[in-house]
C-alpha cells in the first residue's frame, strides 16, 4: 500500500498554476544558461526523484512525451507517479523518449543512443534530466553560448565522469543534439545543446576555440 | 501581403452584438434550450460532433446555438475547445460487434441472424412536408414495442468470410502504431489508418459528392451495402492507476461495411474486397460515403491505375476537412488593400503596353 | 458508528480478482449515474467523510479508437471527453472515477462514492441505494431500446406466384 500512497500523493497542488510557474522559471533557465533556477512549489516526488527533477517532469511531460526513466528510477515508485500525475507512457528505448531521468550518480549512458533529432525537425530529440549532488559545490565548470554574456559559472558535484567529453561530442551534431537539465534538490540549471562548457581550469588560458 | 491596419474596434464590438441580437431574434418567442437541441435537432449534433471529431452531445448542442445552426461554424468552435483540454490517452478499441443495435440494414443479405432492423429511419418515408408537426404542443405516439427478440447481430462480413470470398478486416503491419492527425503533420502516401480518421472528420458533403463520382465512372468500386448499423457501443479505457479497464459510458456511432465486387489483378485474385465507413452519431449518408471513398483510396492497394479525383488521396485527404478549408476560402474577405493595389498598378502598366500608341496617351490622362 | 453501514445481511470482504471485479462493475455503474442519482445517494449518507483530492476533479480528451473494417488494426475515430477525479478519504481509502462528458462534480463524487465502497459495510448501502437500483434503471432502458428496434424488425413473406 505504502507504493500505492506515493503513487497518489506528492503532485502539484495546483495543477495548472504550478506547472505555469515552474515552465517559466525552466524557459528562463534554458534561456540563461548556467542561471540557478529554485523550485519554490510544495511537491514530493517519490524518492530517489528530486523536487526540481520532479517538477520538470510534471510541467513537461503529458501523454504525447514518452519518458525513459534509469534502472533504479524504473525499479521506484516513479513510474506510478508520472503515470498518475501526468499521464506520460514509460518507454525502454532510449531514441523513442522525448525525456529521460537519472537520479544522483546513476551511470550516464552514451547520450548518441538517444533521440537526437533530425536536420529538419532538431526539436525531436531527448531532454535527459540528471540529479546531481550540488551545483556549486563540485567541479567548477565555464560555460559559453547564446543566452550568455562572455562566460558563466557553475560547479555540479557529481556529474558524470565523461560528462563533458560526450557534451563536446553532442555540441558537433548541432542542430542536432541533446539538451540536458542538471537537478540539485530543489535547484536546476539548463544546459541547451548550444552551450559550450569546459572545466574552469583550462578555460582561463587561451583556448584554442575561443 | 498582410499589412497591420488598426481601426474598427467599435465596428467589431457593434457588428459583435449585433450577431448576438439576431442570434436571440423575436424576444417574444421563447430561447432555445440545450436540451431542446439536443433532443429535437440530434441528427445536426450528431453532425457537429463527427466532424468536429468530439463526441460530447451538450457542447456540440451549445455550439450549434452559438453558431445559430452553421454547422461549420459550430464544427469550428467545437474543434478550437477540444484544443484546450489536455489528452487522457486511448480507448480500447471500440466493439462494433457487441453494439447495442438501433438499426442495422443490409442489401446483401434478407435473412440474416438478427435481421433487418429499421430502426428511426427516413428510409421509406414519403418526403411530404407533415403539417402535424407546426402544432409543437402535439402528442407523438409512444413507438411500438416487441419483446422477446434476443438474437445476436452478427456482422455481415462474418458471413462471406467463411466462404472465403471477401478480404479480411484490414490489417497493418505488427508493429504499426495507429497516426493521429491531431499530433502529426500529414505525409503522403497515407496509411489507411490515418486516412479513416481523415475521412471520419471529413466533411459530409464534400465525401457525399467524392462517394456519388465513383457511381457515376469516376473510379467505379461496384460497391453493395454489406451492412449499415447504428446504435450504442461501449467506451473502454484502460486506467492506470488501477490496473482495470473501466467502461466509461456509451457513444452512439454509426458503421459501414461497403463490399465491392472485384475482379482480380496482378496483386490480387477474384474476391471481394471492403471500404469501412464508422461516424459519430446517427449519420448513414456520412458512414456510407466514408466506405465508398475508403474503398476508392485503396486503389493502387489491388494494382488498379489512379484515374478518378476519389481516389487521389492528396486530393481527398488535404480537401475533406471543412474547417481547413473554411479558413483559407474565407481569409479572402479579409483586407487585402495592399495587395490590390499592386495588382491595380500591375493591370494598368500592362494595359499601357498592350494599347496602341495613339490612345495610350489619351487615356492614361484620363486615368490620372 | 453508523449502524446501517454494520448491517450483516450484505456481501462480506471479497479478495483478490473478485474484489476487483466487482469494483470495475461498481466504476462502470457509477460511470453512468446521473448527477442527480450521486447527489441524492450522498445527501443521504449519514456519514459523509471528509475527503482530499489527489487529482482533478479535471476534464479531458480520451481519443477514441475503431478498427479497420470493423475487426482489424485499430485507427483513430475521434476524440471524446472525460471527467475524472482521484480522492483520498480520513481513512486512506482513495477512490478514482472517470466518467463520459464534462461534469467534473459527478466525477468528484463517484470518485468519493468508489472510496467510501473500498470499505465492505458501506459498499452495501451503496449497492442498495444506488448501485442496484441504477443497474437495473440502465436494464430496462437497454430493453425498452432494444423492443423499439425489434419492433421495426421487416418479417419478410413471399408473394404466392401464379404457378401451379
Amino acid at each position: 500500500m505504502l507504493s500505492r500512497t506515493e503513487t497518489f500523493s506528492g503532485g502539484f497542488a495546483d495543477p495548472v498554476f504550478d506547472a505555469q510557474t515552474a515552465f517559466r522559471m525552466l524557459m528562463d533557465c534554458m534561456a540563461r544558461p548556467g542561471e540557478i533556477g529554485e523550485v519554490a512549489l510544495s511537491l514530493s516526488p517519490p524518492a530517489p526523484l528530486g523536487i526540481a527533477a520532479g517538477a520538470v517532469m510534471l510541467t513537461l511531460c503529458d501523454h504525447d512525451t514518452p519518458v525513459w526513466l534509469s534502472p533504479k528510477l524504473s525499479q521506484s515508485p516513479v513510474p506510478g507517479w508520472l503515470a498518475f500525475h501526468g499521464g506520460a507512457p514509460v518507454t525502454p528505448e532510449r531514441h523513442d523518449a522525448r525525456f529521460a531521468f537519472f537520479e544522483t550518480k546513476a551511470p550516464l549512458p552514451a547520450l548518441g543512443a538517444f533521440a537526437l533529432g533530425t536536420q529538419e525537425y532538431p526539436d525531436r530529440s531527448t531532454t535527459l534530466i540528471i540529479e546531481v549532488a550540488s551545483l556549486k559545490d563540485g567541479q567548477p565548470l565555464l560555460l559559453r553560448g547564446p543566452g550568455i554574456r562572455d562566460t558563466a559559472g557553475i560547479a555540479p558535484g557529481g556529474l558524470p565522469a565523461d560528462f563533458l567529453r560526450q557534451w563536446n561530442e553532442n555540441g558537433a551534431l548541432f542542430p542536432r543534439g541533446v539538451d540536458v537539465v542538471l537537478t540539485a534538490g530543489r535547484q536546476l540549471v539548463a544546459l541547451p545543446r548550444t552551450c559550450k562548457i569546459t572545466a574552469a581550469a583550462v578555460a582561463e588560458t587561451p583556448a584554442s576555440e575561443g | 501581403m498582410y499589412v497591420a491596419v488598426k481601426g474598427g474596434e467599435k465596428a467589431i464590438a457593434n457588428a459583435h452584438r449585433l450577431l448576438a441580437d439576431r442570434r436571440r431574434g423575436d424576444r417574444s418567442l421563447p430561447g432555445l434550450t440545450i436540451a431542446q437541441i439536443i433532443a429535437q435537432l440530434g441528427l445536426a449534433v450528431d453532425r457537429v460532433m463527427a466532424e468536429a471529431s468530439l463526441y460530447d452531445p451538450s457542447l456540440a448542442a451549445l455550439a450549434l446555438k452559438q453558431a445559430r445552426g452553421d454547422m461549420i461554424e459550430a464544427i469550428f468552435l467545437l474543434r478550437a475547445y477540444r484544443t484546450t483540454l489536455p489528452r487522457f490517452g486511448t480507448s480500447v478499441p471500440l466493439e462494433t460487434g457487441r453494439m447495442q443495435v438501433e438499426r442495422r440494414v443490409s442489401a446483401t443479405y434478407k435473412d440474416l441472424p438478427g435481421g433487418q432492423l429499421l430502426g428511426p429511419t427516413f428510409d421509406y418515408t414519403h418526403r411530404l412536408l407533415d403539417p402535424d408537426l407546426l402544432d409543437e404542443t402535439a402528442d407523438v405516439e409512444a413507438p411500438a414495442r416487441r419483446a422477446g427478440e434476443t438474437e445476436a447481430v452478427m456482422r455481415v462480413s462474418d458471413i462471406l468470410d467463411g466462404e472465403g470470398l471477401i478480404e479480411p478486416d484490414g490489417e497493418m503491419p505488427d508493429d504499426h502504431v495507429p497516426g493521429d492527425l491531431t499530433r502529426e503533420p500529414m505525409e503522403f502516401p497515407m496509411p489507411r489508418d490515418l486516412r479513416l480518421q481523415a475521412l471520419a472528420r471529413g466533411d459530409e458533403g464534400f465525401l457525399l459528392a467524392l462517394g456519388y463520382s465513383t457511381q457515376r465512372g469516376y473510379g467505379r468500386t461496384h460497391p453493395f451495402v454489406g451492412e449499415i448499423r447504428m446504435g450504442l457501443v461501449e467506451v473502454e479505457f484502460e486506467v492506470p492507476e488501477l490496473g482495470l479497464t473501466l467502461s466509461l459510458g456509451e457513444i452512439r456511432i454509426t458503421e459501414c461495411q461497403m463490399v465491392n465486387q472485384f475482379k482480380g489483378s496482378a496483386k490480387a485474385p477474384p474476391q471481394f474486397t471492403r471500404g469501412y465507413g464508422l461516424v459519430f452519431g446517427q449519420s448513414e449518408r456520412k458512414a456510407m460515403s466514408m466506405s465508398l471513398v475508403d474503398r476508392a483510396l485503396r486503389t493502387s492497394e489491388f494494382g488498379e491505375d489512379v484515374t478518378a479525383p476519389a481516389q487521389d488521396e492528396e486530393f481527398v485527404i488535404s480537401h475533406c476537412d471543412n474547417v481547413q478549408a473554411t479558413g483559407f476560402v474565407e481569409h479572402l474577405k479579409l483586407p487585402h488593400y495592399v495587395d490590390f493595389q499592386a495588382e491595380l498598378d500591375l493591370v494598368r502598366r500592362m494595359r499601357a503596353r498592350h494599347k496602341p500608341a495613339e490612345e495610350t496617351t489619351e487615356h492614361e490622362e484620363a486615368a490620372e | 458508528m453508523n449502524t446501517a453501514f454494520a448491517d450483516p445481511g450484505h456481501a462480506g470482504p471479497a479478495g483478490g480478482g473478485e474484489e476487483e471485479a466487482r469494483r470495475k462493475r461498481d466504476l462502470d455503474l457509477l460511470a453512468r449515474a446521473s448527477r442527480t442519482e450521486l447527489e441524492d445517494l450522498w445527501n443521504g449518507l449519514d456519514d459523509k467523510p471528509a475527503h482530499t483530492r489527489l487529482r482533478g476533479p479535471e476534464t479531458g480528451l480520451v481519443m477514441v479508437r475503431g478498427r479497420i473494417g470493423g475487426g482489424g488494426a485499430p485507427f483513430n475515430l475521434g476524440e471524446a471527453t472525460v471527467s475524472r477525479a482521484s480522492v483520498q478519504l480520513a481513512d486512506g481509502a482513495v477512490g478514482h472515477a472517470y466518467r463520459l462528458g464534462t461534469d467534473r462534480r459527478a466525477a468528484e463524487l463517484a470518485a468519493i462514492i468508489d472510496a467510501l465502497a473500498r470499505d465492505d459495510g458501506r459498499r452495501a448501502v451503496i449497492a442498495d441505494r444506488l448501485l442496484t437500483p441504477l443497474a437495473e434503471r440502465l436494464a430496462a432502458e437497454a430493453a425498452g431500446r432494444a423492443e423499439e428496434t425489434a419492433a421495426t424488425k421487416v418479417d419478410f413473406f413471399t408473394m404466392v406466384r401464379g404457378e401451379d
